[in-house]
């Protein structure tokens, strides 16, 4: 089957869906990759570099379209191109379902099989191919490279010989993937960063990033984490409380990225307008929820503004803004997504409706829409602990209890009588050598368990040197007068005494080499 | 010598070979523990020397060669084939206890027991040449499996348990036989014809264990070399012969407890022999997520273990084979140099014997006190940055955890996989002994360095002091 990349048309959109290392991959899964001709340019992946990783370079996007049976892009499809599609065609892109309802329908009437990376459920095992947190992991990472660009000091703290320089404060709104992101690559550019949410699971991983975790003074234990590891929406007397800690923060910090949403409703509003006057000339505030109405009353989507001497950035293409980057690693997502369609690696796939992870992806089946999938079966949040322990199996205790008077009785009863039996036909002189030998395997148990495992090989040998003992018996019948008899003891002797000599010698040799530094 | 004077030596002897063994339980002690052991041997020798009338050219001449040439195979003999030596001098005792039980046999002495006593009596000589003669030939064959002269395959025989009932019946019947007709003055057919059988027996039963159940097999053949001694102790009537095999005979049975618990197998099931074939339902591949194991050079190897903090190395059987102790020796000491904490863990079932890593690593001079016994170190490894395993594959095994379906679920592994990197030296993607993938191979933080476990070791040594 022949995989299709085709141009992102949608405005400013930097990115690819495949890049040649990732193209490569995909070959050995057993497809075919094409490409529309100029798609990897504004990534910095040169048509050159697909035709040197075996990519097919196909001029017009009309034709790409017509003959890939699977086509990968970045943003949902625009109009013309849900008129390319074709049953049996299946498109892999974000969609946003639950935002577009018309394209929904539009794409639903072509017939054609539709998987949305934005659909992906979060659990463990589809980690690999979560694009929405590698596009986060990005956004989170390019937000502080804009706050950078547009504030006007030193992020680390120095001392030179032309003054002190204080340290830039940032304050990150929500610890998601992209919070968790700017935290990291704020603190190693050496600013102080802080770092609220609102759910306080998450503190540990912030605190995990050297940075700090603010809590809330407020009284009622509230949890924010909703379902799949978001946050929800919380109560009024949270929010209050909330803002309040925020409008403290805002005279302290020159720099607050927001990252908070809420899946399927608009961003909360956290940063209003008095806030923003509050902060210091020249601070930047980075609003990553624009998109989703912006995070900042002032904040604008897609423009940096300055209100009240702050800049305000709202750009919603940030990954897009790290396009080599980003297409790069979401090729990857894209790759182990057909992976998990084709298990054969046979260059064929199956929309396999039972798997959990391609079911939840699979927003369009052959023209139907199966949107929204059914609630997936485990959340990847840790609120799985806080589930109520399964009551404890009612323990077997009457049968264990009467099975280990049997067990200790049995053993005990068996010997017992075994002991009768020896005793009462056997005679005296054997019953002599009896009772040592019996005694001298209780010392050796009790001698045994003390040996470190370390010295097992030579617990052997040593083992082995002594058992040679047996040498006392040949030498008890070397002096017969049978000559047979002399001829087996003589033999005997000789290979106990290989035996004494040799396990004697080897196990000193193995002892002296066990050593402390 | 008087009959007094030369139990008190034995006595003496008894004493200090309990010391010898009691001297093994920590490594400081263990070397006055093997003087001990000398000393005991040297002063029941003497004492059983002193009783002998006659034939002192044989004595001594035999006694000088067997001393000489085993001296020359003790300094000779190289670690890595210690099981094979251990191997091999279990079968002379083995045979011995066969020799020592004919001569008892054919000794007209022996003639002047009577009733219960003249039937207990051919009963121990029929019953020590019985181990004897098992314990030498499966000995011979462990020796051969070992060293590579028989393949390590475990034989599996048509109807083989059935096979070893019939051989166990016949034993007994020869054994009533046998009694039967010593107290008429003959029996040595039936003596003969058992001698063969336990041969056969003991061939039979090494055979059907396969590579990885050795430390078994080799510690429950050290098991018999005791009995064996023991039992010729009952023949002779000597005190000495019988403490000495029974403390040699539940060592070994202790250590095949040990190797058993360590592997999670009943000693029944291992020695039944034909691992993975009788436990049903071959093993089973994952449900097919087992992903892509990632490859990785010894430049990055070494580069990784540089940055770490906490190295784990867990050595297997592929060490021994590919001789690279050393090698590893030298690369702990630039990594501790570096002031990298390098650990071992030690499985109890690595390698081929009870104790084999660890005997491996002191002849490399690892220091002893950076070896550390699975148990030990098992709950530390979330605080391991990089381990390191060398030609191990299931004792690494993560789905003896997980997977209770797997035919090695239940026995306790090292589990390097709650470190931050696991590196696996391997010849080749191929299953261990058990026939198990190994899911620890695709995991995100497992990296596999393909190669011949000395080439590659060799590799990071020199990327290390680059």
């Amino acid at each position: 089957m022949q995989i299709g990349i085709p141009n992102e048309i949608y405005e400013g959109e930097c990115r690819v869906a495949t890049t040649p290392d990732v193209a490569q991959h995909l070959q050995k899964l057993g497809f075919t990759v094409a490409i529309e001709q100029g798609a990897g340019e504004s990534a910095s992946f040169p048509d050159q570099s697909y035709r040197d990783a075996g990519v097919q370079i196909i001029e017009k996007a009309a034709d790409l379209w017509a003959s890939s049976d699977i086509i990968f892009k970045v943003r949902a499809p625009e109009d013309e191109e849900v008129g390319y599609l074709a049953p049996g065609k299946i498109l892999v892109s974000f969609i946003w379902p639950a935002q577009n309802e018309e394209l929904m329908s539009a794409l639903a009437a072509t017939g054609a099989t539709v998987l949305a990376m934005d659909s992906v459920p979060r659990i463990s095992r589809a980690q690999k191919l979560d694009a929405l947190s590698s596009m986060a992991n990005i956004a989170g990472y390019r937000a502080v490279v804009e706050a950078a660009q547009h504030f006007g000091r030193f992020f680390t703290g120095q001392i030179t010989a032309a003054g002190k320089v204080p340290p830039a404060k940032v304050l990150v709104i929500g610890a998601g993937v992209a919070g968790l992101a700017a935290i990291g690559a704020a603190r190693s550019m050496g600013a102080i960063v802080r770092a609220f949410d609102t759910r306080p699971e998450v503190k540990e991983q912030v605190e995990s990033m050297d940075a700090d975790f603010l809590m809330l003074d407020f009284e009622d234990e509230e949890d924010g984490a909703g379902e799949g590891g978001y946050a929800k929406v919380m109560s009024e007397a949270f929010i209050e409380a909330e803002m309040a800690l925020f409008r403290e923060q805002a005279q302290e910090v020159d720099i607050i990225i927001t990252t908070a949403l809420i899946p399927g409703k608009p961003a909360p509003k956290l940063i209003l307008a008095d806030m923003v006057e509050l902060m210091k000339e020249g601070s930047v505030i980075v609003d990553l929820a624009t998109e989703q109405g912006g995070n900042c009353e002032l904040s604008e989507a897609g423009k940096v503004v300055v209100k009240h001497g702050v800049s305000l950035v709202g750009y919603t293409d940030l990954p897009s803004r790290l396009a080599a980057q980003s297409s790069q690693l979401y090729g990857t997502n894209l790759r182990h997504m057909l992976t998990d369609l084709s298990p054969e690696k046979d260059g064929t796939v199956n929309v396999d409706m039972e798997d959990e992870v391609i079911r939840g992806a699979t927003v369009i089946k052959d023209g139907k829409v199966t949107w929204p999938p059914p609630a997936p079966k485990l959340s990847a949040v840790p609120s799985e602990e806080k589930k109520p322990e399964p009551p404890p199996q009612p323990a077997p205790t009457e049968p264990a209890a009467k099975r280990s008077v049997l067990g200790f009785l049995v053993p005990l009863l068996l010997a017992g009588g075994a002991l009768a039996g020896v005793g009462s036909f056997a005679p005296s002189s054997f019953m002599e050598h009896f009772t040592v030998f019996v005694l001298a395997c209780f010392v050796g148990y009790m001698v045994i368990w003390n040996v470190s495992p370390a010295l097992h090989t030579p617990l052997m040998s040593v083992t082995n040197a002594i058992s040679s003992i047996i040498i006392i018996g040949a030498l008890m019948q070397i002096s017969k007068e049978t000559p047979a008899i002399v001829w087996l003891a003589a033999v005997a002797i000789l290979i106990t005494a290989i035996n004494i000599v040799g396990g004697f010698a080897v196990t000193h040799r193995m002892l002296e080499m066990f050593r402390k530094d | 010598m008087t009959d007094q004077l030369a139990d008190a030596a034995y006595l003496g002897a008894i004493i200090l070979f309990i010391l010898a063994l009691g001297g093994l339980s920590n490594q400081e002690t263990a070397r006055r523990g093997n003087f001990y052991g000398m000393l005991g041997m040297a002063i029941a020798l003497i004492a059983a020397v002193a009783g002998i009338k006659g034939n002192y050219a044989v004595l001594i001449g035999t006694l000088s060669l067997g001393g000489v040439v085993g001296f020359v195979l003790a300094r000779r003999v190289q670690m890595t084939q210690m099981p094979e030596l251990v191997a091999i001098l279990h079968s002379l005792v083995g045979l011995a206890a066969a020799l020592v039980g004919y001569a008892t046999y054919l000794d007209p002495d022996g003639q002047h027991y009577q009733g219960a006593e003249k039937t207990i009596h051919d009963i121990e000589i029929y019953l020590g040449i019985l181990i004897g003669a098992v314990t030498f030939s499966g000995s011979v064959v462990a020796f051969g499996k070992l060293s590579g002269k028989i393949g390590g395959n475990p034989l599996t025989l048509p109807g083989r348990h059935w096979l070893n009932l019939i051989l166990l019946i016949v034993t007994v019947a020869l054994g009533v036989a046998f009694v039967g007709q010593s107290a008429e003055g003959g029996g040595l057919t039936p003596l003969l014809i058992m001698t063969v059988i336990a041969l056969i027996f003991g061939i039979h039963m090494v055979m059907a264990i396969g590579g990885a159940d050795m430390p078994v097999v080799v510690s429950m053949l050290n098991s018999y070399s005791g009995w064996a001694a023991a039992a010729t102790g009952f023949m002779l009537k000597n005190d000495l012969l019988i403490v000495v095999g029974a403390l040699v005979g539940s060592s070994g049975a202790i250590l095949s407890y040990i190797m058993c618990r360590a592997m999670n197998r009943k000693f029944l099931s291992v020695i039944a022999g034909g691992f993975g074939s009788s436990s049903g339902g071959a093993a089973k591949s994952g449900d097919g997520e087992q992903g892509e194991a990632i490859s990785i050079s010894a430049e990055e190897t070494a580069e990784l273990m540089r940055d770490a903090k906490e190295v784990m190395i867990i050595p297997g059987y592929g060490m021994a084979v590919a001789q690279a102790q050393h090698t590893v020796n030298e690369m702990t000491k630039a990594l501790r140099a570096k002031g990298v904490n390098v650990r071992f863990g030690i499985h109890p079932v690595a390698g081929r014997m009870p104790g084999h890593m660890n005997v491996l690593l002191a002849e490399a001079k690892v220091p002893y006190d950076i070896v550390f016994e699975m148990d030990e170190i098992n709950e530390g490894f979330p605080d391991v940055d990089v381990s390191v395993v060398i030609g191990a594959n299931d004792i690494v095994n993560p789905s003896a955890l997980d997977e209770p379906d797997s035919p090695i679920a239940g026995m306790p592994v090292l589990e390097c996989w709650k470190g931050r990197h696991t590196i696996v030296l391997k010849r080749s993607m191929a299953t261990g002994y058990a026939g198990v993938e190994n899911p620890l191979f695709f995991k995100e933080n497992t990296q596999m360095l393909f190669g011949d476990a000395q080439e590659s070791l060799e590799g990071v040594l020199k990327a290390l002091g680059s």
